[in-house]
């Protein structure tokens, strides 16, 4: 049996982000009472106790902010070795861990606080949202 | 705690680390087990008190037939040990127990009797890291070293000297791992496993055992061992994924942990004599060495490669060789303590003179739990 990518399953928390990446959209959520933006979902704000917070779309413009480009690929990621693991920060404030696409994952291309944009890949079923530089076309 | 009113009277590992496919992970925790009460001149009829991470809590007193009235099984990852010998000291300050016994055991290389590490695809990291391809710690504990790296100017040649300085404690320890001397060039030259990180800035991956012995100092001056009092301590934790760290150039955990300690003791840095810093991977120690306030942010990196950290420096560090070249199970923080104990008793492999006070800082899951402890030569 081939081995395949590790793939995400959702709780009632963080469905609204999964539904947003199925139809191109990434979606975070947002402390209402102090504007702030927060990642990952969860179900109070990390800012304001008993604070309410809200789903929202956001630009999907970030930077990257820390990577490594990982030799010893998981799990259906063999043909794409070395390639980076890598966390980026949101335009809004957030980091989040993605891949890098549409270069070549090499210490040369992926320069820290290079600018980036998001882009969604369908693997088996489940759509993750992934980053490219801001100056590829899609 | 009042310092010094608590004392590890019992410190051993098993009697091989490495590759030892002969053991399981049960077996381990209990051989370590019975040489610290060999060490502490004590027998299970003396223990009322256990402490070890997963199964082992309740494997560890049934195997050895001790009562147990108090029972710690903290998992926080390879710090955990730190926590317990915390939660031990104040255990036994509260009346609930006397004589805590804590063990590690892990059967990390040859996974014999091993539960491992399992994490579903609804928690966090399942859900928002190991879709990206993270492939085990080494891929996920690295992420914030480029940014560290960046920040504070910090070249790979430095990243490599951490490795290189370590080994040069390993080499004359017999029990080390990995003990052939290397230089900087060595180390770039040598497999990159995850960019920036070579084989070499990455912890060895073996079998092995640990287990302490905590009572009070009262107790301890009846016993034949040579007692290692307990200054101070502290623990803290800050997330759980490493994408989550609120700032990729510093561990809050790290200082609020060293910082209790500290206070705790009545010491500061200039104090200490002699420290161990959990390396997991070589960027650890620096940051450890800046968040613990040895030296400013942005010095470590420079303070390394001046030496000051290897035999004869003005600061001894992880003088067992480290996670990187002595021993690394997979939850290593027993072998840092192990180590601390030994350099404070004058019985190290590698001994530092005159140690009378030592800082162990250990680190747990994803650079998310940390814990530290000032452990002294005499009771103040």
């Amino acid at each position: 049996m081939p081995k395949t990518k590790f793939l995400p399953k959702p709780t009632p928390e963080t469905r609204p982000f999964w539904d947003a990446a199925a139809q191109g959209e990434l979606h975070i959520q947002r402390c209402v009472t102090t504007g702030r933006f927060f990642f990952h979902p969860r179900p109070c704000s990390p800012y304001v106790f008993d604070g309410a917070v809200e789903w929202v779309k956001v630009s999907g413009d970030a930077t990257l902010h820390s990577y490594n480009i990982n030799h010893r690929p998981a799990w259906g990621f063999e043909d794409e070795a070395p390639y980076a693991i890598a966390v980026v920060e949101l335009a809004e404030g957030p980091r989040m861990m993605t891949n890098i696409v549409g270069i070549e994952n090499t210490p040369e291309n992926l320069v820290l606080d290079m600018p980036l944009e998001v882009r969604f890949q369908e693997r088996d079923g489940v759509v993750v949202p992934v980053f490219a530089p801001a100056e590829v076309t899609a | 705690m009042k310092p010094g009113s608590i004392a590890i009277v019992g410190a051993a590992e098993t009697d091989r680390l490495g590759v030892l496919p002969d053991h399981s992970a049960l077996s381990l925790n209990i051989e370590a087990a019975r040489n610290a009460l060999h060490d502490a001149g004590m027998t299970p009829a003396d223990i009322d008190g256990i402490a070890s991470t997963g199964f082992a809590t309740g494997e560890v007193a049934e195997a050895l037939g001790i009562r147990t009235r108090w029972v710690d099984s903290t998992s926080v990852g390879g710090c955990s040990y730190f926590l317990h010998v915390r939660h031990a000291a104040a255990a036994i300050t509260a009346g609930m127990a006397s004589a805590v016994l804590i063990t590690h055991g892990e059967s990390g290389r040859s996974r014999v009797g091993e539960p491992g590490l399992n994490f579903s695809p609804s928690s966090g990291m399942g859900q928002f890291e190991m879709p990206y391809g993270t492939a085990g710690f080494v891929t996920m504990f690295t992420v914030p070293a480029l940014r560290f790296m960046k920040e504070f100017g910090v070249t790979h040649e430095q990243l490599a000297g951490v490795a290189v300085a370590q080994r040069k404690w390993a080499h004359p320890n017999e029990r080390a791992f990995r003990r052939d001397l290397i230089t900087v060039e060595d180390v770039l030259a040598s497999k990159t496993i995850a960019y920036p990180f070579h084989q070499a800035e990455c912890c060895v991956v073996t079998d092995g055992g640990g287990a302490l012995i905590v009572t009070s100092a009262e107790r301890a001056a009846d016993l034949p061992s040579r007692p290692v009092y307990i200054l101070g301590t502290g623990e803290s934790t800050t997330h759980s994924m490493v994408s989550q760290m609120e700032d990729f150039t510093t561990s809050r955990a790290f200082r609020d942990s060293s910082a209790d300690a500290f206070r705790e003791a009545g010491v500061g840095p200039a104090d200490i004599d002699h420290l161990m810093v959990y390396d997991a991977f070589a960027h650890v120690p620096l940051y450890g060495l800046q968040d613990l306030g040895f030296v400013k942010p942005g010095e470590a990196a420079a303070f390394v490669a001046e030496g000051n950290t290897e035999p004869g420096g003005v600061l001894p560090m992880n003088t067992n060789g480290g996670g990187l070249s002595y021993t690394h199970t997979g939850m290593y923080g027993m072998f840092a303590i192990q180590e601390a104990v030994r350099q404070v008793r004058g019985t190290a492999a590698v001994p530092v003179p005159d140690v009378e006070l030592s800082f162990a800082q250990g680190v747990g899951g994803m650079f998310s739990t940390a814990a530290s402890l000032v452990l002294a030569a005499e009771r103040p």
